[in-house]
């Protein structure tokens, strides 16, 4: 019982680790594979015994079928400009109110601050009827503003920012430039923009994809197919009247996912450096 | 010289009409003032005024007419609420309770000296939270369905197949394990960050006591593990509890707008309360019901996440 085998763990042991570790990752790629297979095997191909499982050549004619059903670009291109924006405006909002946290002192600052880590706890659903009126009474329903406006700043963002801030950026080199002269914004965008570029290139993939994500929020705002967003657009896909064609529909999806798996594959590293510097340390 | 200038060097020259601390105060507020701006607009009010409108009878035309607790008693009275309360439980509790543990398992895993691949597996695990919870169930739904690849390989083992589509059990299983696809490997992100910041000289000391590698997980990862522990169950609490767009989707397929009662959870029936019957007031009420029960529930949760690893007052969150 004492003094467990050394450090050199046991040949079975090892062999177990290793399994476990396989048959996750095997279960984490899988449904990726599998969306291309049905998408490209002819229609009913999801539901044949034994199951296809090797890639065949009708994903452009499956894909053809969903864009004849959904304004699928329209939706894409959507997507593209209401995350884009988004991001742009969380970036620009977190990191200022990050900074202002990080680097100045006020009044009621420790309060202010932990105000908004409290928000961060409030479910979402809580306050979507009232937010519907408000966008009713704005007369935003059916529009971009609906969705963009309230996703402009959020509390993660300032709180991530903050952290990030008061570590990377010397409280020396912002003294620095008062003495030269420099105005607040000017000292902003001049000597803590740049040093934080890494910490917005997180936020921003987080954020740009978070709001591609989302679904609930623009699926109660946005009325005309015109406005989908191209998650909405793929559960318009999913109806009983076409008997289930999952070569359509995973074609699609698999084409509304691609440019997130892009993303996410060629900045990984920073993204889950990011995701674990930020995320609980508090 | 540098050193001798204050930060805010304010008090002395009172030449233009503010001092210098004054208007770096000023910048301050000005650069958090569009959180709390939209946070005023878009949640504080909105969160009062589901509160308010929990008494009122409303279809978000017409006037609104006050009706005490009524909406509270109907919701409550209502079987249909019962049931998607029960449902989000237990598909809360399947989809997570496992998720944390496996999650925590890969994370050890991952973490231990001999592993190799330990960058593309990380990338590998948590490659599926990218994906949109809409794909994630439109994919589900074709390994499920009844002549699927998951019955067909239950098949192979011998295994009765299940009713993915409307069975009891059935469709909450493939919810559930939605769920968990989708966050096990951002769970194991979590916990294997926590398990890089414990430092590696407890280990050593722990080994050279003679402590197995069961004592050394019990004694020092865990209890070490903890404030992560708690956060991971905080978010999958609070996530789980406002289960909407997997069933929503899951079940929805069939054209009809409403969703069946194996799937229905509380958040469904909040949304159809509102956007499906017109019913504000006794949709706010449910609104109201679901921010108790998540207090409550992550309550009960940070409690039983402290336990964990023995009651030595660690990380005091």
């Amino acid at each position: 019982m004492r003094r467990a085998r050394g450090d050199q763990p046991h040949i079975i042991t090892k062999i177990c680790f290793y399994l476990f570790l396989a048959i996750g990752a095997v279960i984490s790629i899988f449904p990726f594979y599998w969306m291309f297979v049905i998408g490209s095997n002819e229609r009913g191909a999801a539901s044949r015994i034994p199951p296809v499982i090797t890639i065949s050549d009708r994903f452009f004619e499956n894909f053809g079928r969903a864009l004849d059903r959904t304004e699928f670009w329209t939706a894409l291109l959507n997507s593209v400009f209401i995350s884009s924006v988004v991001t742009f405006s969380v970036l620009l909002f977190c990191s200022l109110a990050g900074y202002a946290f990080a680097k100045y002192q006020f009044r009621f600052k420790t309060f202010l601050f932990f105000f908004v880590l409290g928000t961060l706890f409030v479910p979402q659903q809580l306050s979507v009827l009232p937010t519907y009126v408000i966008m009713a009474k704005l007369h935003w329903i059916d529009t971009y503003n609906a969705v963009i406006v309230p996703a402009m700043v959020n509390a993660f963002g300032i709180f991530w920012m903050r952290q990030y801030i008061s570590t990377a950026v010397h409280t020396e080199l912002i003294e620095a430039g008062r003495i030269d002269g420099a105005g607040h914004l000017r000292i902003f965008t001049r000597v803590v923009v740049p040093i934080i570029t890494p910490a917005y290139a997180t936020l921003g993939i987080f954020t740009f994809m978070n709001t591609w994500n989302d679904f609930f929020w623009p699926f109660v705002v946005l009325k005309d197919r015109s406005h989908y967003t191209i998650q909405i657009a793929l559960q318009q896909l999913f109806h009983t009247r076409d008997g289930l064609d999952y070569g359509m529909i995973l074609s699609a999806t698999f084409m509304a996912t691609l440019p997130l798996l892009i993303v996410f594959l060629l900045f990984s590293r920073w993204f889950i450096a990011g995701l674990t510097s930020g995320a609980v340390k508090s | 010289m540098p050193q001798t200038v204050p930060a805010s060097a304010g008090k002395v020259h009172k030449t233009s009409w503010l001092t210098e601390s004054k208007r770096s105060s000023l910048t301050a507020y000005l650069f958090i003032s569009p959180f709390f701006v939209l946070f005023a607009i878009f949640g504080l009010y909105p969160i009062l005024f589901t509160i308010y409108l929990s008494f009122f009878k409303w279809d978000a035309l017409g006037p609104m007419q006050y009706m005490g607790l009524k909406n509270y008693e109907f919701v409550m009275e209502d079987p249909v609420f019962w049931t998607s309360f029960f449902n989000t439980l237990i598909i809360s509790a399947m989809g997570t309770i496992p998720q944390l543990i496996l999650a925590l398992l890969l994370a050890v895993f991952l973490n231990s000296a001999i592993t190799r691949f330990k960058k593309t597996l990380r990338v590998l695990f948590f490659m599926p939270n990218i994906t949109s919870i809409v794909a994630v169930t439109l994919v589900f739904s074709a390994l499920f369905s009844n002549n699927g690849m998951v019955n067909w390989v239950f098949d192979v083992l011998g295994v009765d197949p299940i009713n993915w589509n409307s069975g009891w059990w059935g469709v909450k299983l493939a919810i559930a394990m939605m769920i968990m696809w989708r966050w096990t490997g951002y769970n194991t992100i979590i916990y294997l960050s926590g398990l890089q910041s414990i430092p590696t000289d407890l280990y050593e000391a722990a080994r050279i006591d003679g402590a197995s590698r069961f004592q050394i997980l019990l004694s020092i990862t865990l209890p070490l593990l903890r404030p992560f522990i708690i956060f991971t169950v905080l978010l999958s609490t609070i996530g789980s509890l406002q289960l909407f767009t997997e069933p929503y989707v899951y079940l929805g397929q069939s054209g009809t707008s409403s969703t069946r009662e194996e799937g229905i959870t509380m958040v469904i029936y909040l949304y159809t309360e509102a956007f499906g019957n017109s019913f504000f007031g006794t949709a706010a009420a449910t609104a109201v019901i679901l921010l108790i029960f998540t207090i409550i529930f992550s309550l009960i949760n940070i409690w039983a996440s402290r336990k964990i690893g023995g009651s030595s007052d660690g990380g005091a969150i």
